[in-house]
């Protein structure tokens, strides 16, 4: 779908796509506008390009730690809590969260 | 006696001795608050009603001799969790939301008995330098309202400098607490990455974020860090490194400073940046320089690369942690007829420009044929980054730096040009990669609008920071001033 990189201008169809990819409705001016800023920024960050990283290990975390768990123990919340949760569903059916089809 | 203006220090003796009672105190900042919202707008929510029934409590039990921040009226970033108080993040997409839960650091400095005055203002869901991406409107800079806050902590830092509150927390994940402390001119600290706990905070970039303070003084930071700071076993991002005594750390602060080594880096004085904000640092390092302190030129070459690292890095964090705002468990919702379209209806209309641009450059430098070229190369340019810090930190022990290339720019100057308004951040992300503390301090104005420099140090120094920017305020006043709002 995308063409190798070093492109100067992302296509409307890959700003389509990504729109897709991102769950993101845009209108055509916003295609637009967004093709021209997206574009821009890409072209910005090319600048990494210029740096040697060779054998270099790439930070995944900032920390260092390892496995950070906890015991394998379940939590259970009621009460006030439970219905604070409940409450900021948008589109519910008693204490169950609504959703459309997600088969179809 | 002003008691809008007063340190927690002084709020909390005056509350001992009973020169005031903590409902004389918040009530004084709620009618500040109502004099200056019109002109700045730095609240969403004001908690009025919370506010003077927990004033009342504190007066009733009594405050707590021993807690500083007991009975101290605060604000917070409208990122962070307090139960039953609404959080936006400056967001459509969160309208309505109400958290079950408080944040930790929400609850610690509860525990502390902070009282709440309310949320303030942000750009949306952090991502931006001015706080002019929220949904709420623009914070207007308390000393130019036609001037930008900074951001993303632009209503944290204009309501501590106007007196609005004694003290804010705000995140920094690029900067967005040091850049409007200094737009501001009101001291704000970047913790060591894992130093504080983000439990309860919506995340942008999660292994960027950090949660710290703004308040008007380097001793009043200590105070709140002091109640914040530890490991969280709710964050396991949260190592468990031992919390100073911040406060201890100030006492002598000022002699402390013979004999240290501060760096200057040669790569943060540029082309582009104001004439006078390089001045101001200059200056600011002549100050220490008399303090007994030694300046030694550094050199970070790799500085040039960390804003674009940064906007790839950022922006794939991000679109991660966008995916949970799709109108089915919490927030606004689009009706639409498949599940699909939900999603793609909510999060159009609930989110923000910069927040969709954040999300497609993050979906674009993740994907497959992308990912190594661009997210992987930023993830080990950032490792050289943090490799050059600890370099130099081998031979100086704090940085001085400017905190931002210019002072406030004029509300709309830079909105329509993302790559300008990133480099807006162009000192505050470098250290923001590599996960070390920073404290933005006011040094003075330019135009009468502040100008703050930037002290970094090693990875959990902030008690060497906060001692060496504390020693600074003990020999000048910028942190003083206030604006004639």
């Amino acid at each position: 779908m995308f063409p190798c990189f070093g492109v100067n201008m992302l296509t409307k169809e890959q700003v389509q796509y990504l729109a897709k990819l991102s769950r993101l409705e845009l209108n055509e001016a916003e295609v637009k506008k967004f093709q021209g800023q997206l574009s821009a920024i890409l072209a910005y960050v090319e600048k990494l390009r210029e740096v040697n990283t060779n054998g270099v290990e790439p930070t995944a975390q900032a920390t260092g730690l390892e496995n950070v768990a906890r015991a394998d123990e379940a939590d259970t919340f009621g009460g006030e809590t439970k219905v604070g949760v409940v409450a900021n569903v948008p589109k519910k059916k008693g204490e169950y969260v609504q959703v459309r089809a997600v088969f179809d | 006696m002003e008691l809008v203006n007063l340190s927690i220090k002084e709020s909390h003796e005056g509350l001992v001795k009973k020169k005031f009672s903590c409902v004389e105190l918040t009530q004084a900042y709620l009618d500040r608050i109502k004099k200056v919202e019109p002109k700045i707008n730095s609240f969403v929510t004001v908690t009025e009603k919370l506010a003077l029934g927990q004033a009342k409590a504190v007066d009733k039990n009594g405050v707590e001799k021993k807690q500083m921040l007991s009975g101290v009226p605060a604000a917070l970033k409208d990122v962070f969790c307090y139960e039953g108080v609404g959080a936006t993040a400056s967001s459509k997409i969160l309208k309505g939301y109400i958290p079950p839960y408080h944040a930790t650091s929400v609850a610690r400095l509860k525990q502390q008995g902070m009282v709440l005055l309310g949320k303030t203002n942000t750009d949306e869901f952090t991502m931006g330098s001015s706080t002019e991406t929220s949904a709420f409107g623009a914070t207007k800079n308390p000393w130019d309202t036609t001037r930008v806050s900074g951001g993303s902590s632009g209503g944290s830092a204009a309501a501590v400098t106007a007196g609005e509150c004694a003290y804010t927390l705000g995140t920094d994940t690029g900067g967005s607490i040091r850049q409007p402390a200094a737009f501001c001119g009101v001291t704000g600290l970047k913790v060591t990455y894992g130093r504080t706990s983000r439990f309860g905070v919506m995340s942008m970039a999660s292994s960027l974020d950090t949660i710290g303070p703004l308040a008007r003084s380097v001793e009043d930071i200590a105070y709140v860090l002091q109640a914040i700071a530890g490991s969280d076993t709710r964050d396991s991002t949260t190592p468990k490194v031992a919390i100073p005594d911040y406060l201890a750390a100030l006492v002598g602060a000022e002699k402390s400073v013979k004999g240290l080594k501060i760096g200057l880096p040669k790569q943060y004085f540029i082309k582009g940046m104001d004439a006078e904000v390089e001045t101001s640092v200059r200056e600011a390092a002549r100050i220490y320089e008399k303090m007994g302190a030694k300046i030694i030129e550094v050199d970070l070459p790799l500085t040039e690369y960390a804003v674009a690292t940064y906007y790839i890095i950022c922006p794939a964090e991000v679109s991660s942690n966008m995916a949970r705002y799709d109108g089915v468990r919490y927030g606004s919702v689009e009706a639409a007829k498949t599940l699909y379209d939900t999603y793609a209806k909510t999060r159009a209309r609930g989110f923000g420009d910069e927040v969709k641009r954040r999300i497609m450059i993050g979906t674009y430098v993740l994907s497959h044929g992308y990912y190594d070229a661009y997210y992987k190369q930023a993830m080990k340019v950032r490792t050289l980054i943090r490799q050059e810090f600890k370099k130099v930190f081998e031979g100086v022990d704090i940085l001085l730096t400017p905190t931002t290339p210019t002072t406030a720019f004029k509300i709309g100057e830079n909105a329509d040009d993302p790559i300008k308004m990133y480099l807006a951040d162009v000192f505050t992300i470098p250290a923001s990669l590599a996960g070390i503390p920073g404290l933005a301090l006011p040094a003075g104005f330019v135009d009468k609008l502040p100008v703050g420099v930037q002290l970094l140090a090693p990875w959990f120094a902030e008690a060497k920071l906060l001692s060496v920017g504390h020693a600074y305020q003990q020999v000048t006043n910028w942190h003083k001033e206030r604006p004639s709002l």
